[in-house]
């Protein structure tokens, strides 16, 4: 992929920060609306890889380093599964929500507090473990989709550098 | 007609068939067959998994095993991709 237009990149300058704002907010408030790990990863994702058609792939191969992206969503994969361990060592079950209503210290609950049933606002601090896998898969997801598109991007333009 | 015209269509109207009668025994909509394990989620996903959001916390609560599989699936894929497409060393 090569370059687009200077009024293409100025464009894609301006919206990249607000769907990356969107998807993050997906992301973070997957246990109160629609949405989760995977659909606000799948929004962020799209984000760079319009980033990355704008400024094509030559500026990026300076740039980004595939390898790290991988070891990021390493890291989120290791976290979904210790955080699933975490509910085996501690709640007995696999997968087990530990979290909900467990007080840490004096009053200070992480994402512990139960909502009142009916329909209501909750907080943000709700939903036990939920918060934390939603962050897990997020991750995941960014750094897996990124990354498979950008070595596409990267393995189809090898033949136009070589000329 | 050959015989592989006469297989080819007993094979077609045996597999239509099929699906003609898979379409009429179908459930009316909104009647579920048996709603107990959806009651059960929608009273206590609040008490028990503490989100208002009953798709995630079946997602990533009652079947958690599940959404593991799935990212699993992620993470095989990418690594294939990166497998096939990944730079030379020079």
């Amino acid at each position: 992929m090569s370059e687009m237009s200077k009024i293409v990149r100025t464009i894609s300058n301006v919206i990249f920060p607000l769907i990356t704002i969107f998807g993050l907010y997906v992301i973070a408030h997957g246990h109160l609306t629609p949405g989760g790990g995977f659909q606000g990863g799948a929004v962020v994702a799209s984000g760079c890889i319009m980033l990355l058609a704008a400024y094509g792939s030559a500026w990026a191969f300076e740039r980004i380093k595939e390898k790290r992206l991988t070891a990021f969503e390493s890291l989120g994969a290791v976290w979904f599964i210790g955080v699933a361990f975490l509910g085996l060592f501690v709640g007995g079950i696999f997968f087990a929500n530990f979290l909900v209503g467990l007080k840490l210290f004096d009053n200070f609950t992480l994402f512990g507090n139960i909502p009142v049933v009916g329909s209501t606002l909750a907080d943000i601090n709700t939903g036990g473990v939920l918060p934390l896998m939603n962050f897990a898969v997020g991750l995941k997801v960014i750094a897996g989709l990124f990354a498979v598109v950008l070595v596409m991007a990267y393995a189809s333009s090898l033949k136009e550098w070589k000329k | 007609m050959t015989t592989r015209h006469i297989v080819a269509v007993l094979v077609f109207s045996i597999v239509a068939v099929f699906f003609v009668f898979s379409a009429l025994m179908i459930h009316p909509f909104g009647d579920p067959g048996s709603p107990d394990m959806d009651n059960h989620i929608i009273k206590n996903t609040q008490t028990e998994a503490g989100t208002n959001n009953g798709v995630t916390s079946v997602v990533f609560d009652y079947r958690g095993f599940d959404t593991l599989g799935e990212a699993t699936i992620l993470f095989t894929a990418v690594a294939g991709v990166m497998m096939i497409f990944r730079r030379k060393k020079r």
